[in-house]
């Protein structure tokens, strides 16, 4: 269990609605589930919620999608704050989550972690430019890829304290970054070549 | 070692292509058809008879929990669901199923929608698969386009497959929490009985099957039971994909046979142990919620990876999910950030777990550090056992039994620091506190 509460009213948005974009999208959702089952879409829709409104999720848009999919306000608040990635407080543009549980934390999940500590701050601040916060998640599953970290939706993997600052310093200037390993390796196979799955498929 | 040609994956590492051209040109949708007119309770039986087990950790026959469903229905629709919520520490072999060979896992929803009378198919990923999730969502795109499912699909059985995600809730990997997700409630378990097979989603008959077991049917299927049957042991039969993290050589995912010895399999694909077999401090062969194995004649080094052969060491194949750790491991230090990741992920339903998973963490941390009493280690023992068993779900014993191992196998590593945290105090600790 964690404790997780909502952002404080001075920073709440005293109304959301969503996009008419994101609203047809909604709609297209409820097909997927049988008729009066529509409560099923509320992951999918408190996440576009959350994308729409820049990375965090106001009680605005929890109450509106409860409304959206008749459901109690109390329903849609406890499935908020039980999934640990809707972030119910802001974050930056460059949200990072830094697996720190044992397979990378034995591979230098630490040097990470000091990487974050030195350049973005403590767990849940924001640089004051706005661009970069982090957080400590559990296991990301990439393990053989240890240690690794995802960054909004991208996983960037087999990290090292340089490689992981350089990473940040490109998002920050906006340069493009490649996700996946981060050295010399196909994947998830052993590096230096596969030992198995040679032949020509 | 498997030769390559009994593989099911043969796209693990995402060198081919992974669109439907490639997924055929390796072997997917051939021959669906005649699959499913083979009937049902002959793919069910040929499930059964191939020994297939669960591949998401608890290996229970999958053939055998087909056939739980009801035979006819009562007027409820059936459901399939597909749990690909991993999130087991150390396991990262869905990931590479989904991203790469999608086909062999939509074809399989396919067959085992057939074999249990089910017309509709969820596949519930886990919310950080992002990228996962889209290429899963187009492989199933391609497939309805191609006509391979959906309604009046070629293969003469209605069958639509949707992808739904959560939201980084370890504990939605529990079927009936992944249920309970998948209506859009909190992740907590449900009581069974009721199971699933009679009440599941939507109060439907339902199966939960793990992504893993699920892409290997059509493969089963297609080259005929006594073919899996024949790899690995008896009871633990067919190929399994392994992750090996933590301290080898070339960390990776591999497919390979059942019963193959550990030793052997970190040698053969991920270049040893770091700093050679003796170098071996523990391994965790399972994924974190499995007892730690320690190095040693009778144990790691005689350890054989399938269901019997991990559980002759007290431990259990789970995901088969290898995490090393050699010597330079600060184990009380690993074990406590396990516990750690328990406290985080319990759902709080049930006391046990909730106070539980806090309560060995926090003593963990002191014991880590040397700051706890030696009897406070039987203590802690004693609190594993109250948890273990006393929960809804498996969870509570998930957690416990990691705890477990390393009081087991570690006990005078502890009492060690124990010890020299004590003897510290005694000699300098106040004096120098009060300075600083």
């Amino acid at each position: 269990m964690s404790v997780r509460r909502l952002a404080p009213p001075e920073i709440q948005p005293k109304d959301f609605s969503f996009s008419n974009e994101n609203l047809a999208w909604a709609k297209e959702q409820l097909k997927k589930y049988p008729e009066s089952r529509q409560q099923s879409a509320i992951i999918p829709l408190l996440w576009r919620a959350q994308e729409q409104n820049g990375g965090w999720l106001p009680e605005a848009a929890i109450r509106h999608i409860a409304d959206f999919l008749g459901m109690a306000h109390i329903r849609a608040l406890e499935v908020a704050t039980f999934y640990t990635m809707f972030n119910l407080q802001p974050v930056g543009k460059f949200h990072v989550q830094l697996c720190g549980t044992t397979p990378c934390r034995l591979r230098g999940a630490d040097d990470l972690e000091k990487v974050c500590r030195s350049r973005i701050g403590d767990q849940g601040e924001v640089t004051s430019d706005g661009k970069f916060s982090w957080v400590e998640v559990e296991c990301l599953g990439a393990c053989v890829n240890a240690p690794m970290a995802q960054i909004n939706y991208d996983y960037y993997e087999d990290l090292t304290a340089d490689s992981f600052g350089k990473i940040l310093d490109d998002l920050a200037t906006g340069k493009k970054v490649k996700p996946g390993p981060q050295i010399d390796r196909q994947l998830s196979a052993p590096v230096g070549g596969a030992t198995t799955l040679k032949e020509k498929a | 070692m498997l030769a390559d040609k009994d593989r099911i994956f043969r796209n693990l590492y995402g060198q081919h292509d992974w669109r439907l051209k490639g997924a055929r040109a390796r072997g997917a949708w051939d021959g669906t058809k005649a699959i499913l007119e083979k009937g049902r309770d002959a793919i069910i039986e040929e499930i059964k008879t191939s020994g297939l087990r669960g591949r998401g950790g608890a290996g229970f026959p999958t053939g055998l929990k087909w056939s739980f469903m009801p035979k006819k229905s009562d007027g409820r629709p059936h459901y399939l669901v597909v749990n690909a919520d991993e999130s087991e520490p150390g396991t990262c072999k869905d990931r590479e199923i989904m991203r790469h060979d999608p086909h062999l896992l939509v074809e399989g929803c396919l067959i085992a929608g057939f074999a249990m009378g089910a017309n509709t198919g969820y596949i519930y990923v886990r919310g950080e698969f992002v990228r996962e999730r889209e290429r899963l969502q187009a492989a199933i795109d391609e497939a309805y386009d191609a006509r391979l499912i959906g309604k009046n699909n070629v293969h003469g059985w209605d069958f639509d497959l949707y992808v739904h995600h959560g939201a980084g809730a370890y504990i939605c990997g529990e079927e009936t929490a992944l249920l309970e997700s998948l209506e859009g409630k909190k992740g907590q378990p449900r009581l069974k009985p009721p199971f699933p097979a009679n009440v599941g989603l939507y109060g439907c008959p339902t199966t939960v099957n793990n992504v893993e077991s699920i892409a290997a049917a059509p493969d089963i299927m297609r080259r005929g039971a006594s073919w899996f049957a024949g790899i690995g042991r008896p009871n633990n039969t067919g190929t399994k994909l392994f992750c090996i993290s933590g301290h080898v050589e070339k960390p990776c995912n591999v497919e390979e046979a059942m019963g193959i010895p550990l030793r052997e399999l970190l040698e053969t694909h991920a270049g040893g142990v770091r700093g050679g077999w003796d170098n071996l401090l523990a391994v965790i062969p399972g994924g974190s919620s499995m007892p730690l194995v320690p190095a040693g004649r009778d144990q790691a080094d005689t350890l054989i990876m399938d269901f019997d052969g991990c559980r002759d060491k007290k431990s259990a194949l789970g995901t088969a999910a290898v995490i090393v750790m050699d010597k330079s491991t600060d184990i009380v230090r690993a074990m406590t950030r396990i516990s750690y990741f328990y406290k985080h992920e319990s759902c709080g339903q049930c006391t046990p777990c909730r106070e539980g998973m806090g309560w060995m963490w926090r003593v963990l941390t002191r014991m880590a550090e040397g700051r706890a009493q030696r009897r406070e280690i039987d203590m802690l023992m004693q609190v594993t056992q109250q948890i273990e068993g006393h929960t809804i779900c498996a969870f509570g014993d998930g957690a416990a039994w990691p705890v477990q191992g390393l009081l087991r196998h570690f006990r005078p590593e502890i009492e060690r620091r124990i010890d020299e945290y004590s003897r510290n105090a005694d000699a300098h600790g106040a004096v120098r506190e009060a300075a600083e």
